[in-house]
Formats: structure tokens, C-alpha cells, sequence
């Protein structure tokens, strides 16, 4: 089984703890394991990866055995202390707070 | 006795608040979705359990949620709005172009007949429709293809639909507004579109009275004299006795006519609310004195409604989706602000207290007046 440390908004939404088990069929990758994630808890389709590029949000990052991964292929092999259960894959928000407070803004000046 | 549900949105969650027919005493519920910016929740008419949201953060972009029994529970609805065909470009804030890309839904507007239908105004323009209670979202399409979207620029806070208007007179005429697009219409149910900015004229534009191109914040209209539109742009506050096919502008004597709001009183189609704010580098009220201000001609002349509100050192901002009017007699009206308070008056505005005094900035004000 696959470990996966989800943020807390994600936890919230999926109703789950802080790590999830997921089995993943074949070669373990980001690719597979956000498959796996999404089929498994379907709530959380689009919320770690665009549902049209398929790219990673850009305010999350994906870390495992002490190592940034966030901008490794998709299809390339996840650590084999991931693959073996041993480490979770951790998806973790940037603490700059996302950007809410920065590009939402809601009243528009001149344009 | 009647009772009163405001649905509020804000930047870190929102809040459901309910009265009895006096308004006197209000219950606060939540915050539901702790942490996440709430920009619109809204009920349908013809059941009024049934609420959708809409749910944003910047770290997981957009999700859609519901409710069937008034906001108590909530589930997870469909988050996937895909544009259209290949969605081409509009104008990015340099003029050059720029590919539509999704980023959050400003505006849900349930159907007037059917609780599963409900449409969708999002940011980058377009606007959605789900016909099976938000399982599934389908883009209209002709909107953003009619022809002028390639012209469409965003304004500072993005290129939004905000605005949806269903003419409860004849279900297939539809009003939306885009900042910075302009107001267009629908006389086929969203098939196709056309604008309607005609009278318009915005002096910070390159064509003051382009066909396109103006920051309209919001339209609202009378359900009883549905062909006569009052709108709130960037500056001016216009109104349209033809369905928008014409506008003038009844600013009239405003202190400023920058501002966000517009609202008409439950019973009286010429009488209307908005908030002047100061201007567009200034988002506060002048003076620190936050009014609304009341026409009860139409427009044109205008009475300072300031009894129960501050008067003094005041330096928030009420923004488009954050007023609204209930159906009760006396009518009340409520609004929210950037600085986290609710107002509310049961008297039409003659006078006002503070229904919630620190939330959130208040994103967006709904009411549902239930029996």
C-alpha cells in the first residue's frame, strides 16, 4: 500500500486522517498514485492537479524521504521507500498562504 | 410569521444567519468550509433547501458544493468546468492575447423552476449551466463566441462573470455582466448572445462607447418590471426601460457614483439601493461615512440612509454580490462588508444595526425569505 499525507483542507473534504493507504496497480509514479488517489476519493478530483493541463496546482508541492519532488515528471519512478510503504508521499500547500490574498482581489480598478 | 435565512460569504468561510419575521434576533451557523473563500452561495426558489456554493482556495482551486436541507449538510458536487471546443484568447491587462483559462466561479443563479438547474458566471468569462443538480457542468458557449470575446479585457479583480439575471417573465432571456466586458443578453435560453451596453460610456476605456469593453459591477432588476435594468458601472449608475437595449444614467445627485452594489425594494420596482464608495483608487466611503443611499424615483435623486451606521472613520468597502433585499413587508435589505460586518434594516433602510460585527470580509450577501 501507498502512504499519502494530504493537507488539512484536503483532509477535511475527504473526511479521512492525516495519512491515507492507496493501492496503486504497476509502476508507482505521481501520476499513479493521484490516479489512485482520485479514484479512491473522488471529492478530491481537480484540487491537487488541473482537471484540463493534468499539471500540479502551483501553491503545492509533493515531498517524500526528505527530498522535493514536485518537479520531477509525472511518469517517473517515486522512491522505492514510497513504492514500498515505508515513506509516505507528502502533498503539502506552500505556507505563503496561497494566493487569496493576493490575486483574488474582487473589486476591479480601471482596467 | 415568516422567517429570514442570509447565506454570507466570505474570505475565510461562511456563515448562515436566521430570524424570525421581526428581524430582530438573528442565529449565526458556522463557519461552514473553514478557511476557504466562499464567493457566492445561493438558494433556489422553488426550494429553498436546496443551496449551492461555490468554494475556492488558491492552494486547490475551485469546488462546488450543495445542500438539500438549508445549508445544515453539505456534499461535494462536480468541480469540472471545461470551456467549450478550443476556448481561443481574450485581451490580457497588455493587450495581447491571452488563452481563456478557468480559475473560480463568481456567481451561481438557480433556475426560477427547477432546483436542478442552475447556472454558473465564472472567471475566465463564461458562463455554465447544470441541469442535474451540479453533478455535471456544460458550458453556453455561444457566449464567449458570439464574436466580440477575443476584445474582452479583465479587470484588476480578474475577467468574471458576476452577474445573472433570469427574466421571470420569460425564463429564456438572461442579462449577464462581465468586468470588463460589459452587460449582454440571451432571448434563447443561452444560445446565443448579444451586447448591450448602448448608452454607456466609460472615459477609461480607449472608445468611451465601445460595444465592448466596460466594467459593469452588477445589474439588478424588479421581477415585476423585468425589461427595466439598473446597473452599477465602474462609475455611473445607469437604468434601462428595454431590457438593456438603451441606458441612461441616473447618478443624478450621488455624492460619487463609483461603487460596487445596486438593489430595488422588494415592493416598490422605482425605489434602489447602492453604496458610494469614493472612488476607483480610493475603495472606501467618502468621508469615512458609510450610507447607502436610496432613490425612490428611479433614480437621479438620491437620500442618504445613515441611521445606524457609522459616520465616522469608516474605511471599508461593500463589494458586487454583497446586498440584498427580503421579501418581507416592510422590506429589509442587508449588506456586507470588507471589514467583516453584516447590516441589516427591517425598515426599507431608514434605519440599520450590525446583524454580525467580525467576520471575514463579506464576499457575497443572499437572503431567502422563508415561510
Amino acid at each position: 500500500m501507498i502512504r499519502v499525507v494530504l493537507p488539512p483542507h484536503l483532509r477535511t473534504m475527504a473526511k479521512v486522517g492525516w495519512e491515507v493507504e492507496i493501492e496503486v496497480k504497476g509502476p508507482v509514479t505521481q501520476r499513479s498514485v493521484l490516479d489512485a488517489l482520485e479514484a479512491r476519493y473522488p471529492m478530491l478530483a481537480g484540487t491537487i492537479r488541473d482537471h484540463v493541463t493534468r499539471q500540479r496546482r502551483p501553491f503545492l508541492r509533493f515531498f517524500a524521504c526528505e527530498e522535493d519532488l514536485s518537479h520531477e515528471p509525472p511518469d517517473a519512478p517515486l522512491p522505492d521507500a514510497v513504492a514500498s510503504g515505508a515513506e509516505p508521499l507528502l502533498i503539502v500547500g506552500a505556507i505563503a498562504g496561497g494566493i487569496g490574498s493576493v490575486s483574488n482581489e474582487t473589486e476591479p480598478l480601471a482596467v | 410569521m415568516s422567517r429570514v435565512r442570509l447565506l454570507v460569504g466570505t474570505r475565510k468561510g461562511a456563515f448562515i444567519l436566521t430570524s424570525d419575521g421581526k428581524r430582530e434576533k438573528w442565529e449565526i451557523s458556522g463557519p461552514h468550509f473553514a478557511g476557504w473563500e466562499m464567493y457566492h452561495l445561493k438558494g433556489s426558489p422553488v426550494d429553498p433547501n436546496r443551496l449551492y456554493a461555490s468554494q475556492s482556495t488558491g492552494w486547490h482551486g475551485q469546488t462546488m458544493q450543495r445542500s438539500n436541507d438549508g445549508g445544515q449538510t453539505w456534499e461535494i458536487i462536480d468541480n469540472k468546468f471545461v470551456y467549450d471546443g478550443v476556448p481561443g484568447t481574450h485581451q490580457w491587462y497588455d493587450g495581447t492575447p491571452h488563452p481563456w483559462e478557468f480559475k473560480r466561479v463568481w456567481h451561481l443563479e438557480p433556475s426560477l423552476t427547477d432546483p436542478d438547474t442552475v447556472y454558473a458566471g465564472v472567471e475566465d468569462a463564461a458562463i455554465f449551466r447544470s441541469t442535474d443538480g451540479g453533478k455535471s457542468w456544460h458550458e453556453l458557449s455561444g457566449l464567449r463566441g458570439h464574436g466580440t470575446g477575443p476584445r474582452w479585457q479583465p479587470g484588476a479583480g480578474g475577467l468574471c462573470l458576476h452577474t445573472i439575471l433570469i427574466d421571470p417573465s420569460n425564463h429564456n432571456r438572461i442579462y449577464i455582466a462581465i468586468s470588463a466586458a460589459g452587460a449582454f443578453r440571451s432571448d434563447d435560453a443561452g444560445k446565443s448572445w448579444q451586447p448591450i451596453n448602448r448608452g454607456l460610456y466609460s472615459k477609461y476605456i480607449p472608445e468611451p462607447t465601445a460595444e465592448v469593453g466596460h466594467c459593469v459591477h452588477r445589474i439588478a432588476l424588479h421581477p415585476s418590471r423585468p425589461n427595466t435594468l439598473f446597473m452599477q458601472k465602474h462609475w455611473d449608475v445607469m437604468r434601462s426601460d428595454n431590457g438593456g437595449d438603451s441606458w441612461e444614467k441616473i447618478s443624478g445627485d450621488l455624492p460619487t457614483d463609483f461603487g460596487f452594489v445596486i438593489d430595488v425594494h422588494a415592493h416598490e420596482p422605482e425605489t434602489i439601493y447602492v453604496v458610494p464608495i469614493k472612488s476607483d483608487a480610493e475603495h472606501f466611503p467618502l468621508d469615512g461615512k458609510l450610507r447607502v443611499y436610496r432613490s425612490r424615483t428611479g433614480g437621479n435623486e438620491w437620500e442618504a440612509l445613515t441611521n445606524g451606521l457609522p459616520q465616522s472613520n469608516c474605511y471599508v468597502n461593500v463589494l458586487r454580490e454583497a446586498m440584498d433585499v427580503d421579501a418581507l413587508d416592510p422590506c429589509g435589505i442587508y449588506f456586507g462588508t470588507t471589514g467583516g460586518q453584516v447590516y441589516g434594516s427591517s425598515n426599507a433602510g431608514d434605519s440599520w444595526k450590525a446583524i454580525a460585527r467580525d467576520f471575514p470580509a463579506v464576499l457575497s450577501v443572499e437572503v431567502q425569505s422563508l415561510p
